[in-house]
């Protein structure tokens, strides 16, 4: 019997979610990390804005001196580079969420650490104490999974520096499930850029040749100059032929000097 | 200190109409050590003269910052004034995540002075026992705020709280009119270390118990500490 | 008065045939809706609606309309409902959607602009103004709220105005979502998809929406508040339109009439409704 004629009333339901589109890309480097996303950001067939930011760079203060250096640092090295891609409302509330956190870290770091023997420490450059990647991901984790039955709806991407000054890349699924990997695509663009990805930065099924496909080509670090090509090419190439991908291509780059940014148009159709 | 009888609690009233304990709260911030706090047009600066309690210790923080545009510096409890910096930290950060705008100093004030205030009229528990001086920046501008256990804020060109303040008062009183219009950040701060050694007794300024804070329309609240305070010494 | 439209009755069967329960998935009984159900009593759909509601930014301010008609289903059920309101002194809020949710959603700004005036009246010499862009996050944050609890206000809104500090030109839109974003020209609704290719003809950057005069976008905001008359059939030929200007403040008409129309070529559609082919 349709569900008209039964004698249950129609349960309307809400659909507290919606799909808006857009890709996010991380490769860490061996002394830096990339984050690029596009700027589009759309529900079914409508372009809401051609100009979004799915990447906040969430950084300690920026200092006179480092801007001196270099005028377009929008970071410093112990920024966390925090990409959402999905449900843009969940990405921006999980944005807001981990940035109270780590500026809540960052506070009890700092008022709990009594002050006053730190002019015995010559080296000790730094004054104040940031959260490393590995907690940022864990507490991460922590936000998503604590929306486990109400998830949630976005892929995660977050880069920067390890505590050894090398560049990583953290991924999350929806719910919190994570792990540090040296690249990942997430949302709509996600199956057509990640084996591509996977062959040129992980050498995926590249062998050496001459050897009858039984060497693998050794895995290096690529430079930064190759991997801002890939992450080009592969907005470009996916702008083409995914409909919720285009108009602008936001890419920011962490290295031991802080955090720049660039932008690239990508076709607006 | 004679004991009277109507100091027990902070809700009875003397018949001369006070209330001793909120008056003996307000000692409590003498017996800490001095911090003074002055103002330009366009920066904010906190001194303070940390203490130790013996050769081998630290050094009690004096300073504490509350959000990028906002900080105090205590005299008296600093365990009370911890409570206070953490509630501050979350009336900031409220703000900022519900109406995306940093607190305004104004409302703050209000806010901790609210707070401080119901702790005169309550039976239980006990008035702060910690002056603050809370250096901020908003859209107004700069501000200076003196937060005392009363539950009075007031907002200043230059305080002096702390053990033998008084020297550091007359300094500022004395100085107000130079350094109101000066431009240069450092030579605000070398005004406010002049006046913190007009407190001096028995110690000597030194890079181990000197703090400074400064905030101000093109810098965010920052502490110097340790050898970044050495050359204003 | 019961204000339950499903105990209003309905027509009789002699009259109009056999009522069709499955226009609008009507339930077949009216008991169920009168009695005690365990339902929640969140809003599940929109009853009292407004339509679209757009808006474009402009050298030294913003341009935004929407039409004064409230519809019950197509019935054209208020046909005074304003839906642009000024909060502060340089923001207009439209809304689109549930004109119950709207009304709420007024209350809130009030109390909202009564909270700021508390420390900010007019005659102190410094005032904290309610900026468009903290009255917008306020907003944004209580969408997502309501959403994330399953009990939605059932609205999308469009924030423009002015800062008054920077003379910056804002727009920003936030729905029953949460969903944000912020673009040189918004619309809700039908004018996302009829208005927004007009508008963005005008200025699809901020660049070039940093260019255009008012004039061009005060024709580009009529233009499209015509084609939405031609082509949405729960609007109305009058509307209200605000324009927020850096130097001159909050101008505001609640009574604009469509002008200039052609129903020429009513006259050749044929095929259905009363006509005789």
């Amino acid at each position: 019997m349709s569900p008209q004629h039964g004698s249950q009333p129609i349960q309307h339901q809400f659909n507290p979610y919606s799909d808006n589109g857009g890709t996010l890309l991380g490769i860490a480097g061996e002394d830096f990390a990339i984050l690029a996303s596009d700027t589009r950001q759309s529900v079914d067939y409508s372009i809401n804005t051609r100009l979004s930011h799915k990447i906040k760079v969430i950084s300690p203060p920026v200092t006179k001196e480092m801007k001196l250096e270099s005028t377009d640092i929008v970071g410093t090295k112990n920024s966390v580079l925090f990409g959402t891609n999905g449900f843009s409302a969940d990405g921006d509330a999980l944005t807001k969420a981990f940035e109270e956190n780590w500026k809540w870290y960052v506070h009890d770091q700092n008022s709990n650490v009594e002050t006053g023997f730190e002019f015995l420490n010559e080296n000790n450059e730094e004054k104040e104490s940031f959260m490393s990647m590995q907690s940022a991901a864990r507490n991460v984790q922590h936000l998503l999974y604590g929306k486990r039955f109400f998830p949630y709806y976005v892929h995660t991407i977050l880069a920067g520096l390890d505590e050894e000054g090398k560049g990583c890349v953290y991924s999350f699924d929806p719910v919190g499930s994570y792990e540090r990997e040296q690249c990942r695509v997430g949302g709509a663009g996600a199956s057509l850029i990640m084996p591509f990805l996977d062959n040129q930065v992980n050498f995926k099924n590249q062998y050496i040749p001459g050897t009858n496909s039984t060497e693998r080509r050794k895995i290096e670090y690529l430079s930064l100059d190759e991997c801002l090509k890939l992450v080009k090419d592969a907005f470009t190439s996916v702008t083409e032929r995914h409909i919720t991908v285009g108009d602008g291509l936001e890419i920011f780059i962490i290295d031991k000097n802080g955090v720049r940014s660039e932008y690239h148009a990508l076709k607006k159709d | 200190m004679f004991r009277n009888n109507y100091d027990g609690d902070t809700v009875t009233f003397s018949p001369t109409g006070r209330l001793f304990q909120v008056e003996y709260a307000s000692e409590a911030i003498k017996q800490g050590s001095v911090t003074i706090g002055l103002r330009s047009k366009k920066h904010v600066v906190l001194v303070g003269l940390k203490r130790n309690e013996d050769k081998l210790s630290s050094y009690q923080k004096k300073i504490i910052k509350c959000d990028s545009h906002l900080g105090f510096s205590l005299a008296g409890l600093a365990p009370d004034a911890r409570i206070l910096a953490n509630y501050m930290k979350q009336q900031a950060s409220y703000n900022d995540m519900v109406y995306g705008k940093k607190i305004n100093l104004n409302k703050l004030s209000e806010l901790l002075a609210l707070k401080a205030q119901k702790t005169t009229q309550t039976y239980s528990g006990r008035p702060y026992g910690v002056g603050l001086l809370i250096a901020g920046v908003d859209n107004l501008g700069v501000h200076l705020l003196e937060f005392q256990p009363t539950g009075n804020v007031t907002e200043l060109y230059g305080a002096s709280i702390g053990a033998r303040s008084q020297g550091g008062k007359t300094y500022l009183e004395n100085e107000f009119e130079n350094y109101l219009e000066i431009e240069d950040l450092d030579e605000l701060i070398a005004h406010g270390v002049k006046a913190l050694k007009q407190t001096l007794k028995d110690e000597t300024l030194d890079i181990a118990n000197l703090s400074i804070g400064v905030v101000g329309e093109d810098i965010d609240f920052t502490i110097l500490e340790g050898k970044h305070v050495e050359k204003y010494l | 008065m019961n204000h339950d439209p499903y105990s209003w009755g309905r027509p009789s069967d002699a009259m109009y045939g056999q009522y069709n329960n499955a226009i609008a998935n009507a339930p077949n009984t009216l008991e169920h809706h009168s009695s005690g159900s365990n339902f929640n009593e969140n809003t599940t759909r929109p009853i009292v609606t407004g339509t679209s509601v757009i808006a474009i930014k402009y050298k030294t301010g913003v341009v935004i309309a929407a039409d004064n008609l409230a519809s019950y289903g197509s019935l054209l059920r208020f046909q005074g409902i304003e839906r642009l309101h000024k909060v502060g002194k340089t923001t207009v809020v439209g809304i689109s959607g549930d004109v119950s949710d709207m009304q709420h959603l007024l209350t809130i700004l009030d109390q909202l602009e009564m909270e700021n005036n508390y420390d900010n009246d007019e005659y102190s010499d410094n005032v904290d103004e309610l900026q468009p862009s903290y009255i917008f996050e306020y907003l944004a944050n209580l969408m997502y709220h309501r959403r994330s609890k399953m009990n939605p206000l059932w609205n999308a809104l469009i924030v423009s105005g002015v800062d008054s500090k920077t003379g910056k030109p804002f727009l920003e839109y936030v729905n029953l979502l949460g969903v944000k974003y912020a673009s040189p020209s918004i619309a809700t609704g039908f004018g996302s998809h009829l208005a927004i290719p007009l508008l963005r003809k005008l200025a699809d950057s901020e660049e070039e929406a940093a260019e255009l005069t008012l004039e061009q976008a005060k024709k580009g905001i009529k233009d499209s508040m015509k084609v939405l008359f031609y082509r949405d059939t729960r609007s109305s030929k009058n509307y209200s339109l605000a324009v927020i200007d850096k130097d001159t403040g909050i101008a505001y008409d609640n009574n604009v009439d469509v002008e200039d129309m052609s129903w020429k070529f009513a006259k050749d559609i044929t095929g259905y409704g009363t006509q005789r082919v």
